[in-house]
């Protein structure tokens, strides 16, 4: 089996890992390096759960080669957060008590993250549209939009 | 005091969900495990002539391969378990019944070995007819799934009346009867026929099923699993492998979401049978396509007959209920019985005849599904409610008003309900949404709103068990022991709030250890919406065995009467002759016992009979009632469906943590959503064509309705924890027919095969448009 070493950095720590041909960077994060934030759940590309910031960019984590990120710099959930402290997005998630069973949870975060850098003040299609690829099968979706929309408003209170 | 019962708190484990660090089954990994990996079949229906698996058991890397060769006279654990009836087996035995069916697995040192030592198992099928609808299983010499069934030695006790139809592919059937069904027919001014269907769907919990089984020096075993109830796994695997329960141990993590795919045996036999093969620890997580293959919903065809005066007054109504198992049992019987108890509605009904019929197929099998049988017979009774009032020309909510079954009314079963709330839910979900007010039509002409409700009546497992035990530690904290499992619902939070509002501790000296069946005593399962009711009772009577313990220790340490010590921050207060005594229970424990280390064990049990004090069968230990109400918008150019408001009651008796209990009626309301417009499993020759989430769509951000009200309505049960029910269920079940109600509200069309698809109200629309025209009469010129 093909097997190349590769630079990952991951939540601002650089690895050097190696990893095999039809590796995910999934299966990476999670066999190799230990972080079980990112879940899998459809392993298709359709459900979100394993979401994490590549570049920067939203991923789904099952469906991206880990010899393909290499030279990436990845956030999981774990990277989130500051010194033990929970990120402000972590904090609206309790706040507002979007999750249930929080296996989507890890992926939502992220997916909310990157749509608030892109769109700090989002309107409700933009909000909708970009959650759209998050799939949470306990229903919490309305506490979840309550939660970006909490995080929307402190962002343009900031502002003013 | 703040963790009261009755307030929003926030779940217990809230920071370690958000950051990503609360483990679930497949974060973890045991030293020296290995992976499991299982070969099915491809068949729908075949026997297996030939299974070699020589060249796999050697592959490098293979450390053990389970197939039927080592369940033969093997005196180390049978081939046959399951809940109900024992028609499966660990891998299969002389045939496969499905597409999927287990026929091998491979246990190896890594995941990719043993997927590429199953391409080395050498299986020869023969393949025999198949059956996949109702017509063809139940046809005269059809195939037969089973040609015999046998049952556990100590099966449930509510289902010890199931048996299946020997010669048949009928699993189980069940009948119900009250008054004189013919009578109330000829009595009847109109008599409505009608037949409603509802396809097999998928839970879809985002964590995929997962097992992990070790065997133990002693011959013990101990079992990890994604298990909504760990005791059922426990008793089913110590049967299957002669243990006493004491050396199996099951437990289960975090879960992450069941709504009724996590209960029963699933992969457990399995990994069980390979760690007691490879003498090493044994691990299985599906895939996805693998949890579609292994259970399902029940599929249903549901014939109603109903008798109507012309006031509008149900007089009568006949339920002819098929439900599709698939090809094992499963708990499919209680489904049956369940969904049989309901199908008459939530009415005051003199005469009700009911029968259902639970049917084997080739497909995969069906079990317990949020809702456990009744979204399916709600589907029918409650389209026909408007079916009804739609032809007598009178208000829906009219026409329920006036039948709706009423505290202390009588039901189906013959027995009396109590703490019913269902009338509040019906009106409330009504004027939640404007009822009566015509909605306002939408700027786009080809857009059309309609309202639609309905409601329903669920019933709970009974008769049932479940116990606890409350330690408190010899420094005042608490912790309690339960056999629930937290699948995301707030389980842990509900019993440490409990254990607080008894105890006097904030609720973050509260620990709760779960569904541990070595540490926990006996709990029947977490399902049937029962645990805050039956586990939260037993959690609550626990804690008042502390406090008379506390009691106790406060009267004889001041010479106080016991009846007078009070309970308030984590300690013990008495007046006694104008003296106050106090002490924090820490305190009070170390001046009663001498010495630092005493600890106090409170146990609490409930246990509910399926026989009332007044000599009344009991078939639910309490009914919950529950209603939803639907704001539509219909495209008429696509036959597009959205959910513009949603109205979500329940009656839960009292709201012990009312956050947690309306964010079941909203994830209730927007799971029924997806299964109303868009959720089915879709079979070709018996192989399931969309396992997996590209093709089989879920509700997503897009198709959630602009609004969501939940509406909590409190009838307390004298049995309940401070009169809480359960409301896990309640939500899911009305919002199909709500649906299917308001589109005949918004554009006059009928949809009674779910899920309601563009297609079909196209259809149905373009239906209504050429009928609209014939009775026109002919256009000029063509005749
Ligand atoms: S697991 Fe990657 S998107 Fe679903
Ligand atoms: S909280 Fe369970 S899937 Fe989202």
């Amino acid at each position: 089996m093909t097997r190349k070493k590769i630079i990952l950095s991951v939540n601002g720590v650089r690895n050097e890992i190696e990893v095999e041909a039809k590796e995910t960077l999934l299966e990476t994060l999670r066999n190799r390096l230990d972080l079980t934030g990112a879940k899998l759940g459809c392993d298709q590309q359709v459900c979100g759960s394993c979401t994490v910031l590549m570049n920067d960019l939203p991923v789904s984590s099952c469906s991206v080669l880990a010899m393909d990120a290499d030279g990436c710099e990845i956030l999981t959930v774990e990277g989130l957060g500051a010194g033990g402290a929970l990120h402000p997005i972590q904090q609206a998630f309790i706040e507002h008590g979007a999750f249930q069973c929080a296996y989507c949870t890890p992926g939502l975060i992220l997916a909310v993250k990157y749509l608030l850098s892109r769109f700090p003040r989002p309107t409700e299609p933009q909000l909708r549209h970009y959650l759209a690829g998050n799939i949470c099968r306990c229903g919490c979706h309305v506490e979840i939009l309550q939660a970006v929309r909490s995080l929307a408003r402190r962002a343009q209170e900031n502002q003013l | 005091m703040q963790d009261n019962v009755g307030q929003s708190i926030k779940r217990l484990e809230s920071e370690s969900k958000v950051s990503g660090e609360l483990k679930y089954l497949s974060d973890l990994k045991l030293p020296g495990m290995l992976h499991c990996k299982a070969l099915r079949s491809p068949y729908a229906h075949a026997r297996i002539v030939r299974i070699d698996s020589q060249r796999a058991a050697k592959f490098s890397g293979v450390e053990g391969v389970l197939t039927r060769d080592d369940m033969v006279d093997n005196p180390h654990f049978d081939s046959h378990y399951g809940p109900v009836l024992k028609d499966q087996t660990v891998v299969a035995l002389d045939k496969v019944r499905y597409v999927g069916d287990l026929v091998a697995a491979v246990a190896a040192t890594r995941l990719d070995i043993a997927e590429e030592a199953l391409d080395l198992i050498e299986v020869e099928y023969e393949e025999l007819g198949a059956v996949f609808s109702f017509e063809e299983a139940l046809a005269e010499n059809a195939p037969l799934l089973h040609e015999q069934v046998s049952k556990p030695e100590h099966g449930f006790v509510d289902l010890a009346d199931v048996n299946p139809v020997e010669g048949t592919n009928i699993c189980t059937t069940f009948h119900l009867s009250k008054g004189d069904l013919e009578k109330g027919f000829q009595n009847s001014d109109f008599v409505f026929e009608n037949v409603f269907t509802c396809p097999s769907a998928q839970h879809a919990a985002l964590e995929t099923l997962c097992a992990v089984a070790r065997l133990e020096r002693n011959g013990g075993l101990t079992i990890w699993s994604t298990v909504q109830n760990p005791f059922v796994i426990r008793d089913q695997i110590a049967e299957l492998f002669h243990l006493p329960v004491s050396k199996v141990r099951v437990i289960a993590l975090n879960i992450g979401g069941g709504y009724g795919s996590k209960l029963y045996p699933k992969l457990e036999p399995l990994v069980a049978a390979l760690a007691w093969k490879t003498r090493k620890p044994v691990g299985l997580t599906l895939t996805r396509e693998e949890v579609f293959q292994t259970i399902t919903k029940h599929a249903a065809e549901i014939h109603l007959k109903t008798g109507v005066t012309r006031e509008g007054r149900l007089l009568a109504r006949q339920c002819r209920i098929y439900l599709d198992t698939g090809a094992y049992a499963e708990i499919g019987p209680r489904v049956a019985k369940k969904s049989g108890y309901t199908a008459a509605g939530p009415y005051n009904i003199p005469n009700i005849q009911i029968d259902s019929c639970l049917v084997y197929t080739n497909k995969v099998p069906a079990g317990a599904f949020r809702g456990f049988g009744v979204s399916q017979s709600a589907w029918a009774h409650e389209s026909e409610m408007d079916l009804i009032a739609r032809a007598l020309q009178m208000d829906p909510l009219e026409l329920r008003q006036k039948n709706l079954l009423e505290e202390g009314g009588e039901f189906a079963t013959g027995e009396h309900v109590h703490s019913f709330g269902l009338r509040q839910c019906v009106e409330r979900v009504a004027s939640a949404l404007q009822w009566g007010e015509k909605c306002p039509p939408p700027p786009q002409k080809h857009l059309a709103r309609g309202k639609g409700m309905a409601c329903l009546i669920k019933a709970t497992i009974t008769p049932s068990i479940s116990s606890a035990l409350v330690r408190l530690n010899e420094d005042g904290s608490a912790t309690v022991y339960v056999g629930t499992a937290d699948v995301g619902q707030g389980s842990d939070t509900i019993m440490a709030q409990i254990v607080s509002q008894e105890l006097a501790i904030p609720v973050t000296h509260v620990q709760v250890v779960h569904s541990d069946t070595d540490l926990c005593l006996y709990d029947l399962t977490t399902s049937s919406s029962r645990s805050t009711f039956h586990m939260g009772r037993a959690v609550q009577l626990a804690a008042q065995d502390i406090r008379r313990q506390l009691a106790c220790l406060a009267g004889r340490l001041w010479n106080c009467p016991v009846e007078e010590v009070l309970f308030a921050n984590q300690g013990v207060r008495c007046v006694v002759n104008d003296v106050v005594h106090a002490a924090s229970y820490r305190n009070l424990l170390s001046a009663s016992f001498g010495i630092k280390g005493a600890n106090l064990v409170g146990k609490g049990t409930v246990k509910t009979e399926a026989v009332q004090r007044n000599g009344e069968p009991l078939t639910s230990a309490f009914w919950f009632a529950g209603a939803g109400a639907a704001e539509v918008e219909v495209d008429r150019e696509t036959g597009s469906v959205r959910v513009v408001r949603y109205a979500s009651a329940a009656d839960v008796g009292k709201a012990i943590n009312p956050f947690f209990c309306e964010q079941q009626l909203k994830g209730g309301a927007i799971t029924g959503i997806g299964l109303a417009l868009m959720e089915q499993l879709v079979y070709q020759d018996g192989l399931l064509i969309n396992p997996n989430f590209l093709d089989y769509n879920l509700a997503r951000f897009l198709d959630i309705p602009e609004e969501i009200i939940p509406i909590l309505v409190e009838r307390a049960h004298e049995e309940g924890p401070y009169g809480a029910k359960g409301v896990g269920e309640t939500a899911l079940i009305p919002v199909a027919p709500a649906i299917a109600n308001a589109i005949e509200d918004a554009v006059g069309v009928r949809v009674t095969d779910l899920p309601i698809t563009p297609e079909k109200v196209l259809r149905a629309l373009q239906e209504k448009e050429q009928k609209a025209q014939l009775l026109e009469g002919p256009t000029p010129g063509r005749s």
